[in-house]
């Protein structure tokens, strides 16, 4: 039979891609203003897709199905890359031009609130779960 | 012997559909921003009823096999209030609230439980 036990699973697969999907917020705000010396090299922004977990691929193998949360894969931003005429800096090319990363600041802190506010959910579930299993154990006292 | 094995009634079994609806809701709020993902929620009757359902089976060569039915598990799709556009379904307050629900059910039947169990301790005591 199914307990409180696979709650803790499910939440934590959850709390692990919300924390990688945090990274990649830190690390696209981190390179916000990295500039490029070609448009190719320029920073993108980083995006993590989130797939279910299925029945059929399960984390770890022999282990019974729980369900949870994963990260697909981590895909660039398709928002074209800017490019400015700075020709005293050093990454400017030939023409005098830098490519700027194409990071949305404003998008990157809307992006963190909604990862954390999505981690604190999932801290929630948690906590009801352990509460609820600890009430169970203790259901011999009454 | 009887007193005991039914002492707890439904409510042992309860417990079970109850934590096993906690686990549909926290994979729901698992997957609250998972594109393409479909809400899942439990129907608690059709549960109870699947678990509680004795199968007629076939004892003798003569007998004919009893139709099957087809088992429901009581999975149910919810229906979101409104749509989003990556085809997810999950509402986090309907979540949140449905999962505060659950787990006041949880404990609702952990106290029917703990007062069966502490009668049950009072006869064999003898108080």
């Amino acid at each position: 039979m199914r307990t409180l036990d696979s709650v803790f699973g499910i939440a934590g697969t959850a709390l692990n891609a919300q924390t990688v999907r945090l990274n990649t917020t830190a690390s696209n705000l981190a390179n916000a203003t990295t500039v490029a010396k070609s448009e190719g090299e320029a920073f993108r922004a980083k995006r993590t897709v989130f797939k279910a977990l299925v029945k059929e691929e399960m984390t770890n193998a022999g282990f019974q199905y729980q369900g949870g949360v994963k990260v697909d894969q981590v895909v660039d931003d398709p928002t074209p890359i800017r490019s400015i005429y700075d020709p005293g800096n050093p990454s400017a090319d030939e023409n005098g031009y830098v490519y700027l990363s194409n990071v949305n600041e404003m998008q990157e802190m809307v992006e963190m609130m909604a990862a954390s506010r999505s981690y604190q959910n999932n801290v929630e579930v948690v906590n009801t779960a352990r509460q609820l299993m600890m009430r169970t154990i203790e259901i011999t006292k009454s | 012997m009887d007193l005991l094995t039914g002492a707890f009634g439904i409510h042992e079994r309860a417990l079970g559909v109850r934590s096993q609806r906690l686990e549909v809701l926290s994979r729901n709020i698992a997957n609250a921003d998972t594109p393409n993902y479909k809400a899942e929620e439990l129907d608690f009757k059709a549960m109870l009823k699947e678990t509680s359902r004795e199968y007629i089976s076939a004892t003798h060569a003569k007998h004919y096999a009893a139709l099957e039915e087809q088992a429901d598990n009581g999975q149910r799709y919810r229906v979101p209030f409104n749509s989003s556009f990556d085809g997810n379904t999950v509402e986090i307050h309907v979540e949140q609230a449905q999962f505060g629900q659950a787990a006041a059910d949880y404990q609702t039947t952990l106290n029917f439980l703990e007062n069966r169990i502490s009668g049950i301790r009072k006869a064999l005591k003898g108080e």
